[in-house]
């Protein structure tokens, strides 16, 4: 397994002008590693329906890279998704899954069957053009640059260390940041795309 | 007699006519079996994508992925596929607050009323409860109904329900 924050940093080099969206416990860290924040943006909003808006994105804007980070148990909620991200077969989408085995946010309870899912497969039998799997952080950064080079759709799974979470809701910190709002009209600003 | 007929239907082109008007460029759906003349005549529109999902609430993720991209998507789906998608439509379309014209298939609905299928007698409540506005769209002459629900989506940056209450062929009444 691998700690989600060196994913990204392993990530970030090749980003490019990707946008890139984040989504679970250990999407959080990309906001610490990003330096294109204006290309961020959060589609959190249903559990799982995040992959759904961030292939709405992709299809939305052809000429962009579209990369989400996903977690295994948004996916899960929407498993679907795989088919219809395939049928649509976006070449400018790229499917990242930081699959830490568990509800890290709820107390650290496993998904169902967790460590017995092969992602990257389902994702190759529902039609993505390829899939990859990683658990070792050298193997992750000597590919991810060629990885991103590929025509999409790509999934590529990824095991990360569970950081989880335990204190009631109100007793968390805050983190802060920019609203789901500030981020749409920052990226729509940053495209020339009228509000 | 027959033009009697014709205009007791509502025609897919009526639908598809109030898409291009309104500047539709995503139709994203599941086809039901009572929409699959609109399916086809839809798919022969050089101006439209048509995004299918396998499962409803995928639509409104997609919805509001192609309105941040600038795009106009509409929500072409059925009754009990509205009931499924009811966290998507509060996260995914209320909450991120855009126009959004959700056509929906009102399966079980007679004018009569005399309902064939549970799901109609939610259809109405379920909308009620979210707080949608919605339309019911019989016939052909009710086409402006269509684009009424567009500019009042656009006004209040919502989503809004067109309810087919006859889908297509006559046979509710």
């Amino acid at each position: 397994m691998i700690e989600a924050i060196e994913v990204f940093r392993a990530f970030e080099p090749y980003r490019g002008k990707a946008i890139v969206a984040a989504t679970g416990t250990s999407g959080r860290h990309w906001s610490e590693v990003s330096t294109y924040p204006t290309r961020d943006v959060t589609l959190g909003g249903a559990m799982g329906q995040a992959t759904s808006a961030a292939l709405g994105l992709a299809l939305g804007l052809p000429d962009e890279k579209v990369v989400l980070f996903d977690s295994e148990g948004a996916l899960l909620m929407n498993l679907g998704v795989l088919a219809t991200i395939a049928g649509k077969a976006p070449k400018n989408f790229y499917h990242f899954l930081l699959d830490n085995e568990c509800y890290a946010t709820t107390g650290g309870q496993p998904v169902p069957n967790a460590s017995n899912i092969d992602y990257a497969s389902l994702a190759k039998g529902a039609g993505y053009a390829s899939s990859y799997h990683f658990d070792d952080l050298e193997d992750f950064t000597i590919s991810v640059g060629e990885i991103l080079n590929e025509p999409g759709p790509v999934f590529v799974s990824v095991k990360v260390v569970p950081e989880i979470e335990n204190l009631p809701m109100g007793m968390r910190p805050s983190r802060g940041g920019r609203s789901r709002a500030e981020m749409f009209r920052d990226l729509r600003a940053e495209l020339g795309i009228a509000d | 007699m027959a033009t009697q007929q014709q205009a007791q239907i509502l025609r897919p082109e009526t639908l598809v006519n109030a898409f291009q008007q309104n500047g539709v460029t995503h139709v994203i759906t599941i086809p039901d079996s009572e929409t699959n003349y609109l399916y086809e005549l839809m798919l022969e529109q050089p101006w439209l994508d048509i995004v299918p999902v396998s499962r409803e609430g995928e639509a409104f993720g997609i919805a509001m992925g192609l309105n941040l991209a600038g795009k106009t998507p509409v929500v072409l789906i059925q009754n009990t596929g509205m009931l499924e998608s009811g966290d998507s439509i509060r996260g995914m379309a209320l909450d991120a607050g855009f126009p959004l014209v959700m056509v929906v298939g009102y399966r079980g609905w007679t004018r009569r009323g005399k309902i064939t299928d549970s799901v109609a007698r939610y259809t109405e409540p379920f909308l009620h409860a979210f707080g949608i506005n919605y339309y019911l769209v019989e016939y052909d002459a009710d086409g402006d109904r269509i684009n009424t629900a567009f500019e009042e989506a656009r006004a209040t940056r919502r989503p809004v329900a067109v309810l087919i209450g006859d889908e297509y062929h006559g046979w509710n009444r």
